[in-house]
C-alpha cells in the first residue's frame, strides 16, 4: 500500500482586497477555501480547472511560499506550518517547484550554471562547492540538455529548453516531491510531448512524487494518477484518473470533460455538449451552499443553502470523492485504451533528448523566444555512408553524438 | 459565368448596396504564391515561402501550425495590415473576388476590410480601444461605413451584441472592454468583425487564450454565424482538438510554407507528411488512457536560416539525402490531397 507523503487539511489562502483612501480591507479573494487532499508517494496527482480557480495559490501553498490563512499541511509526518528558520529550510530542499512560464521565471541575468546551482547555495551542506559544476552539468544531462552549455543565457535556449532549465533546478536538491505549475502549457505540442516524457522518465529514476497543475485536461490525464478538479477555492472532485475521467459524477467535471475538444473528426457532433452558461463567480464574492449552483443544470434550493461536503459518493463502478449533493455518473467521452499501441519511430521518437539542445546556436540574434535555432549541423556535407540507414543519419546529424549518451 | 448567390441579397439586417465583388462560383480567395519576408538587423527572416490556397463560401478551412510557421503573417497579408518595413512581399497575389488586394490602390483596399474581409484576433482586450464604450466602438462601424446616425447605429450595435450572446445588452452597451470578462470581449471583437457582414471572415487564435468551457461557446458561435452568413472561415490555430471539430479542410503550415493541404477527416485518418502525422503522435488525448507519447525531436529552424531542401529535415526521421538538397514542391499525392514530402505515399501508406 502506497502511503501518503503529503497531507493538506482543511488549507485555505484569503487574499485581503484593500479599497477606499484608508486602503482598508474591504473584502478577501477567497483563492482556496478549504482544500484537502493526500498525495502519494512516487504518484501524480494532477490538478485542474479554469483560471482563477486557485491551482496556483493552492501550489505556493504546498510549498510554503505562502503562508495559509488556516489550515495544516503534514509532509511526511511533519507539520510543515509549525516549522520555523533553519527546520523549515531544511524542509524546503524535498518540496520544491516548477513554475509555468518558461520565459518569465528564469533571471535573464544569470547563466545556467548558475540558474540551476542556485538551489546549492542556499543549501550549501549539499554539494560542497567543489563538486558544483560537476553536479550542475549532471543535471543538465539528466534533463537532456548539453552540459557544456553551462555558461550560456536564458535567451539562448528555446521555450521548451528553458523548461528543462527550471526542471532541472527543481530537482537539484533531490526532493521528494515536486509540484509542477503549469509546466508545459506554454509549449507546442511536440515539445511539449518531450518535456511530459522527461518527466515521467525523472519520476521513474528519481522515485518523486509530483502535484501537477494544470488547465489542459487531456495533459493531465496523461501524466497523472489520481486527479483532484477545483472550482472556485475548492476541490470539486477528487479521485483515480480513470473515475475522474470515465465515471464524473461533478456536473462542473462532466461539463468540463465535454467542453474539451478531441483530434478526431469522425467524433464530430457524436459527442455530448454540456454547455456552462455564464462565467466563473469572482472568488471575492463565491455563491453560498454550492459554489457551482449558479451554472449547475442540476441544482434544487439544498444546493444554495447546504454546502456539498467533499467525500466518496457511488460513481458505478465503486466510489470516489464528490462535492455534489446529487452526484451521479455520467458517461461524456468513450474512452479508448490505447496501451498497447506502439508509435512509429518513423515519425516521431520516445526518447526525452531534446537534439535541438546539442545544436550550436548561431549568433547573438534574440527576437522572437522561439527563433533560437541553429542548424550548423544541416549545412556541412551528408553526414554517413550513403548506404547509411536514415535512422543512422538522424543519430549522427541531429544529436551529434552516440546513442546511449544519455542512458543514465 | 454564373453568380452562385449574390451576397446579402437577402439579409435586410445589412442595408448595404450589393457589394461590387461578386465571387465566381464560391470561389471567394485566391492567395497566389505568396511571399513575405521581415528585414531585420538579425538578417531576412522569411516568414511565408510560397504559400497558395483557395477559400469558398461557407467553407471552414483551418491553418495549422505550432507558433512562428507564419499562420498570423500569412493572416495580416491578407488583411494588408503587415508594418512595411519591416516587413516585404516580394511576390505573391491575393485575390478576393478576383481582384488582387495586393495591387489595389489603399484607399480602394480600406474599403475591403470590414465590409468584405474582417479579423478577429487572439487578445481581445489590446485590439479593443478603452477608453471608449464597447457599443459605441461597435457602433461606429455602422456610423463609418453605412452612414447612419446615432441612434440607429446605437441601435444595431445592441442587436448585433444580443446576437452574439452578451446577456443584458441594453445595459451594457455603454460598458468599457475591462467590465467584460474574456469569454464576453471575444464575443464583443466578433460582433464588431461580423457588422459589417464580411464575405471572409479569419479568426487568428480566437479561443488561444480562453477556457475550455469559454472556448466551446466562441467556437459555437462562429460556426452558427458562419453557417447563417454563409461565410468564408480562416481558422487559424495551434489547436488539433479544435480543427478535427470545425474545419472542412486543413492546410499544415511549417516554416512559412504548406506542407500538408486535404481533408479534416482524411489528414487525421492518414496524414500526408511526417510532420503533421508527429504532431498527431504527440498530442495527449482525452478520451485515451495508456497513451505513449512520441515527440517530434528538435526545434523548428530560424527563418533566416531555412535549411536547404525540406525545411522539415533536420527533424525528420524520414529524411533522406535528397531531402537536404530538393525542396519538395506541395503536389497532389492522391485526389483531393496534397503534400510537401518526397516521401509522401510512403507516409500514406502508414
Ligand atoms: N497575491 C495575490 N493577491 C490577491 N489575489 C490573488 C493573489 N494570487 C492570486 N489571487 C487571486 O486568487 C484567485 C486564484 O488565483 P490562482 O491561484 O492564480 O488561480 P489559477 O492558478 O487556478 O488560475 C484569483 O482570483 C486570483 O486573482
Ligand atoms: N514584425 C515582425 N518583425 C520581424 N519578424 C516578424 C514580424 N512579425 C512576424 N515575424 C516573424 O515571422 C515568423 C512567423 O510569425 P507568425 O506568422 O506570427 O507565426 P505564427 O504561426 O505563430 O502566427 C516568426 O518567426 C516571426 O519571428
Ligand atoms: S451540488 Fe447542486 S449545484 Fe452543486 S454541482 Fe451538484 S447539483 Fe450542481
Ligand atoms: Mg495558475
Ligand atoms: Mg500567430
Amino acid at each position: 500500500m502506497a502511503d501518503a507523503i503529503l497531507t493538506a487539511t482543511d488549507l485555505v489562502k484569503h487574499y485581503p482586497i484593500k479599497g477606499g483612501v484608508l486602503r482598508r480591507t474591504v473584502g478577501h479573494v477567497k483563492a482556496v477555501d478549504g482544500v484537502s487532499f493526500q498525495l502519494m508517494r512516487g504518484e501524480t496527482l494532477g490538478i485542474v480547472g479554469e483560471s482563477g480557480c486557485g491551482k496556483s495559490t493552492l501550489g505556493r501553498l504546498l510549498m510554503r511560499l505562502e503562508e495559509p490563512t488556516s489550515g495544516t499541511l503534514d509532509f511526511d509526518g511533519i507539520d510543515m506550518y509549525s516549522k520555523k528558520g533553519s527546520e523549515m529550510r531544511k524542509l524546503r530542499r524535498d518540496i520544491q517547484i516548477v513554475f509555468q512560464d518558461p520565459y518569465t521565471s528564469l533571471n535573464p541575468r544569470m547563466t545556467v550554471g548558475d540558474i540551476i546551482g542556485e538551489p546549492f547555495d542556499i543549501h550549501p551542506d549539499v554539494v560542497p562547492k567543489a563538486g558544483r559544476r560537476k553536479a550542475v552539468q549532471d543535471l543538465l544531462d539528466m534533463v537532456g540538455l548539453n552540459p557544456e552549455h553551462i555558461n550560456r543565457y536564458p535567451h539562448q535556449f528555446s521555450g521548451g529548453q528553458r523548461q528543462r532549465i527550471g526542471i532541472a533546478r527543481g530537482i537539484a536538491l533531490n526532493p521528494k516531491v515536486l509540484i509542477c505549475d503549469e509546466p508545459v502549457s506554454a509549449l507546442d505540442v511536440s515539445v511539449q510531448a518531450q518535456v511530459v516524457n522527461l518527466m515521467e522518465k525523472l519520476q521513474d529514476e528519481l522515485g518523486l512524487s509530483y502535484v501537477f497543475i494544470a488547465h489542459d485536461l487531456s495533459v493531465v490525464r496523461h501524466i497523472s494518477d489520481r486527479v483532484g478538479v477545483m472550482y472556485l477555492g475548492r476541490m470539486a472532485e477528487l479521485g483515480n484518473e480513470d473515475e475522474v475521467y470515465q465515471h464524473p459524477t461533478h456536473p462542473y467535471t462532466q461539463a468540463l470533460l465535454s467542453a474539451v475538444p478531441v483530434p478526431d473528426p469522425t467524433l464530430r457532433g457524436k459527442r455530448e455538449q454540456i454547455v456552462l452558461t455564464g462565467d466563473v463567480p469572482s472568488p471575492a464574492n463565491p455563491p453560498s451552499g454550492c459554489r457551482f449552483h449558479t451554472r449547475c443544470w442540476k441544482a434544487q434550493e439544498k444546493c444554495k443553502v447546504d454546502t456539498p461536503e467533499l467525500i466518496e459518493r457511488p460513481d458505478g463502478v465503486g466510489a470516489h470523492f464528490s462535492a455534489c449533493h446529487f452526484a451521479e455518473p455520467r458517461l461524456v467521452i468513450e474512452t479508448v485504451d490505447v496501451s498497447d499501441v506502439e508509435p512509429d519511430e518513423r515519425f516521431s521518437s520516445t526518447e526525452v533528448v531534446d537534439p535541438g539542445a546539442l545544436l550550436e546556436r548561431d549568433g547573438a540574434a534574440t527576437t522572437a523566444a522561439d527563433d533560437v535555432v541553429s542548424d550548423g549541423t544541416q549545412q556541412g556535407e551528408p553526414v554517413g555512408e550513403p548506404d547509411a540507414s536514415r535512422e543512422d543519419v538522424f543519430r549522427e546529424e541531429v544529436r551529434g553524438d552516440a546513442p546511449d549518451r544519455r542512458d543514465i | 459565368m454564373s453568380t452562385i448567390s449574390t451576397r446579402r441579397g437577402n439579409r435586410a439586417e445589412a442595408a448595404a448596396a450589393p457589394s461590387k465583388y461578386q465571387p465566381q462560383d464560391g470561389l471567394l480567395l485566391e492567395v497566389d504564391d505568396l511571399f513575405v519576408e521581415f528585414h531585420t538587423d538579425d538578417g531576412v527572416a522569411k516568414a511565408i515561402n510560397g504559400v497558395s490556397f483557395d477559400l469558398r463560401q461557407g467553407e471552414t478551412l483551418a491553418i495549422l501550425g505550432e507558433s512562428g510557421s507564419g499562420k498570423s503573417v500569412t493572416a495580416q497579408a491578407i488583411m494588408g495590415i503587415l508594418d512595411m518595413p519591416p516587413a516585404k512581399i516580394p511576390a505573391g497575389q491575393v485575390r478576393y473576388c478576383g481582384h488582387d488586394l495586393l495591387t489595389m490602390p489603399e484607399d480602394e483596399r480600406r474599403k475591403t476590410r470590414g465590409p468584405e474581409i474582417s479579423m478577429i484576433f487572439q487578445d481581445a482586450l489590446s485590439s479593443l480601444n478603452p477608453v471608449f464604450p464597447v457599443g459605441w466602438q461597435i457602433a461606429e462601424m455602422f456610423r463609418k461605413h453605412r452612414g447612419l446616425n446615432k441612434s440607429e447605429s446605437l441601435d444595431r450595435a445592441v442587436r448585433l451584441m444580443e446576437r452574439v450572446q452578451i446577456p443584458a445588452a441594453k445595459e451594457r452597451v455603454k460598458a468599457y472592454p475591462h467590465q467584460f470578462s474574456g469569454g464576453m470581449r471575444q464575443r464583443i471583437m466578433i460582433a464588431m468583425a461580423i457588422a459589417l457582414d464580411p464575405a471572409v471572415l479569419i479568426a487568428d487564435e480566437p479561443t488561444t487564450a480562453l477556457d475550455v468551457t469559454v472556448q466551446a461557446q466562441i467556437m459555437s458561435l462562429l460556426e452558427e454565424l458562419q453557417q447563417e452568413r454563409e461565410m468564408g472561415l480562416i481558422l487559424i490555430t495551434h489547436d488539433l482538438g479544435v480543427v478535427a471539430d470545425v474545419a472542412d479542410k486543413i492546410a499544415v503550415m511549417y516554416a512559412g510554407r504548406i506542407v500538408e493541404r486535404a481533408d479534416v477527416y482524411d489528414i487525421y485518418a492518414r496524414p500526408g507528411h511526417p510532420y503533421t502525422r508527429g504532431l498527431l503522435d504527440s498530442i495527449p488525448r482525452l478520451d485515451q488512457k495508456g497513451q505513449t507519447l512520441s515527440a517530434i525531436g528538435g526545434l523548428p529552424p530560424n527563418l533566416t536560416k531555412i535549411p536547404a531542401g525540406c525545411a522539415f529535415n533536420p527533424r525528420c526521421r524520414m529524411a533522406d539525402h535528397v531531402c537536404r538538397t530538393d525542396l519538395p514542391p506541395l503536389r497532389e499525392v492522391e485526389p483531393g490531397r496534397e503534400s510537401a514530402c518526397h516521401f509522401a505515399e510512403e507516409v500514406l501508406r502508414g
